[in-house]
């Protein structure tokens, strides 16, 4: 990789980490209601999977997406309008915080019930195999997922029919507050993959080198036609599940002890400074502008006005029904028609 | 104009739209290798041989079934996700409430799920988990479509508009109309439009207002009554979400009395809804309170005579109508 290609994998991750940095502060200020899950610490896993892609290939995470929005592309004004709930935000101020997307750059969205994407991705896998379109599905997912039924009935199906799609799982350590010992039988996550006879593998999700060598490897195979494959990341999120949590049950000393591998620290220090890509002034650049964008997307976010109530039964249908008046803010019940 | 049963209308109208359209699939459990194929029910012989590249057995997993169906439709496809009896969609009420209902709307018009799930309601001595009428839940979510059709003839035609729908179309069949019930189908293209009810009698003394099975009992008990001198008026509402009820409103303001019959529970069911709109706009047109004939609040049970008791029929459509015309309600 050459030295742009490093120095954006660096903007990126930085981008997601003061992006996350500031919609916590907001969250603070009452500006985002809801849930709001960070992808503080996960910055690596983010950017490495997703530079992975070609920009045509089906993308679908889960709730905690924004870190895969910013490195998809989105822009960060449109993600941190969605926070707010404003017209400008990636679905309108519709989805919120869980469900940003952005099909023309074949994001197709956070999903908020656990699990319950693994069958859309794959239903995205098969319609590529069936079109032969030569798209792959990235799906990822969080380590609490690996237990429900959509899981297994989705790894199953995708082996069965050899679906062009990578199960990302990020293993965090944590399904909500739960620790991985206390909510899985296996903690080798990847493991799982076995009973389905599945590919699988675990990568350290804090390094973005790793992270992005080993996706790029999966991504051949699977578009080669090999079938689908599981790739367990690593990692740690430095917030609580959602920005409202405490964090308690997770003790100090483990956040700063997984804080000393710091993915970005890491890529700065044993690939970037090691190896002379850049200068603390190179970065220091980057950092001042991501600092600029982000705050940019806060002012733009505010200025953003709430979505219309006129607008709040667009698209309920894409195919206009029969004898269904829709006048904008009300579907009327039926009237009688008079002679 | 052939007459053929409910099942050869749904099977024509899979075959015309699989020739039709390649990026129409479809997917089921024992609908390709159980028995000899066409489903459980023989519903449609012959046609997984006739499309052997579009045509798929599936593991038991429904949650698989509609929710690879939504990200295919997602993708471009237009998949037919079979679910072997109603019952079964509870394992995957998730996708379908959650998921197929939501995608276009929650994303902003982002994206569509053209999908259709065909599934059917009901009973034959299969017992508490195997005979049950969900009709009234999936017509409460907004962002489905809700199809039940009663005849041959609107089997084909709503199937057919169902699968070139951009939205996720739930499609209602039912176990005891696939080879009892025949019809004429009109030759060619036909289609019946979504949200548009239908006339299935006219008559000038009560009105029905009703849809799938119920329609066909609905018809027997008119035959029944007719030769007491009672003209029932049949509404059959065909689509219940977005639910058209303009012809009977038209219908309730000449014979002034309205029974809704339902096969499903009574509480929490569709007849509630349909009288209290229909009072809401045709108040001062009633003679009567608007009445319900339903399925009885209980567990199915196995038993013969007990099943059968906690279903309507047509003598529970007539001994009901009798009521009303003595002015008993």
């Amino acid at each position: 990789m050459d030295k742009a290609g490093l120095l954006e994998l660096y903007r990126q991750m930085q981008l997601i980490r003061v992006f996350e940095d500031k919609s916590a502060e907001m969250y603070g200020k009452a500006k985002i209601g809801g849930f709001l899950h960070l992808d503080s610490g996960q910055e690596a896993v983010c950017v490495g999977a997703v530079s992975a892609l070609n920009a045509d290939d089906d993308l679908v995470t889960n709730y905690r997406d924004h870190g895969y929005a910013l490195a998809r592309g989105l822009s960060s004004r449109a993600v941190m309008a969605e926070l707010f709930g404003r017209k400008d935000g990636t679905t309108g101020g519709r989805g919120g915080s869980m469900h940003i997307a952005d099909v023309s750059k074949r994001f197709w969205g956070g999903y908020a019930i656990v699990g319950a994407h693994l069958p859309l991705a794959a239903g995205l896998a098969y319609a590529a195999q069936y079109q032969k379109t030569g798209r792959i599905t990235l799906c990822m997912m969080g380590d609490g997922s690996t237990n429900i039924g959509t899981f297994h009935a989705t790894l199953n199906w995708a082996q069965l029919w050899k679906l062009p799609i990578i199960f990302l799982v990020v293993n965090n350590m944590y399904s909500m507050g739960t620790p991985l010992s206390v909510h899985s039988s296996l903690t080798d996550i990847y493991k799982k993959a076995a009973g389905y006879g599945m590919e699988a593998m675990q990568v350290d999700g804090n390094d973005v080198m790793a992270m992005r060598e080993a996706v790029c490897d999966i991504a051949s195979r699977v578009r080669a036609g090999n079938g689908p494959f599981l790739l367990e990341a690593i990692t740690y999120r430095y917030s609580g599940h959602s920005a409202v949590d405490k964090n308690t049950p997770r003790p100090a000393s483990e956040v700063a002890e997984w804080k000393t591998r710091d993915p970005i620290v890491r890529f700065t220090e044993n690939v970037l400074f090691k190896h002379n890509h850049a200068t603390p002034e190179d970065l220091a650049k980057i950092d001042k502008a991501v600092e600029a964008e982000v705050e940019d997307s806060v002012q733009f976010s505010d200025a953003s006005p709430l979505p219309d109530r006129s607008t709040l039964y667009d698209y309920i249908y894409r195919t206009p029904v029969a004898n269904m008046q829709i006048d904008g803010s009300l579907i009327k019940p039926p009237t009688l028609l008079k002679k | 104009m052939a007459e053929i049963t409910y099942a050869q209308a749904i099977a024509q109208a899979l075959r015309e739209e699989m020739k039709r359209d390649p990026n129409v699939v479809m997917w089921g459990e024992d609908i390709v290798n159980y028995n000899k194929g066409g489903s459980p029910y023989g519903v449609y012989r012959g046609l997984p041989q006739e499309f052997p590249d579009r045509i798929f057995d599936t593991p038991i997993a429904e949650e698989g079934i509609i929710g690879i169906a939504i990200g295919a439709a997602m993708g471009g496809m237009r998949p037919i996700a079979e679910i072997m009896t109603v019952n079964f969609t509870l394992v995957a009420w998730d996708q379908i409430v959650n998921h197929a209902a939501k995608q276009a709307h929650m994303f902003n018009g982002q994206m569509k799920v053209p999908m259709v799930i065909r599934t059917p309601n009901g009973f034959g001595r299969t017992g508490s988990t195997h005979s049950q009428n969900f009709d009234a839940w999936f017509a409460s979510i907004p962002g489905l479509k809700v199809v039940v059709p009663s005849s041959p003839a609107d089997a084909k035609g709503l199937l057919k508009s169902a699968i070139r729908d951009d939205d996720p179309v739930v499609y209602l069949e039912h176990l005891a109309l696939y080879h009892r019930v025949k019809g004429v189908v009109p030759d060619g293209e036909h289609l019946t439009p979504i949200g548009v009810a239908d006339y299935k009698r006219r008559g000038k003394d009560l009105t029905i207002v009703t849809w799938g099975r119920m329609a066909v009992e609905s018809l027997k008990a008119a035959d029944t009554l007719a030769k007491e001198g009672i003209e029932l008026e049949i509404v059959d509402l065909r689509t219940l979400r977005p639910m058209d009820l303009s012809l009977a409103l038209e219908s309730v303001r000449k014979t002034h009395r309205v029974i809704v019959v339902e096969e499903g529970w009574r509480v929490g069911g569709l007849g509630g809804e349909i009288a209290a709109s229909m009072q809401e706009q045709a108040f001062n047109d009633l003679d009567a309170p608007i009445a319900r004939v339903a399925g009885l609040d209980v567990p199915m049970p196995y038993a013969e005579n007990l099943e059968r008791a906690t279903l309507p029929f047509a003598e529970d459509v007539v001994m009901a109508c009798k009521a009303m015309m003595a002015n008993k309600y």
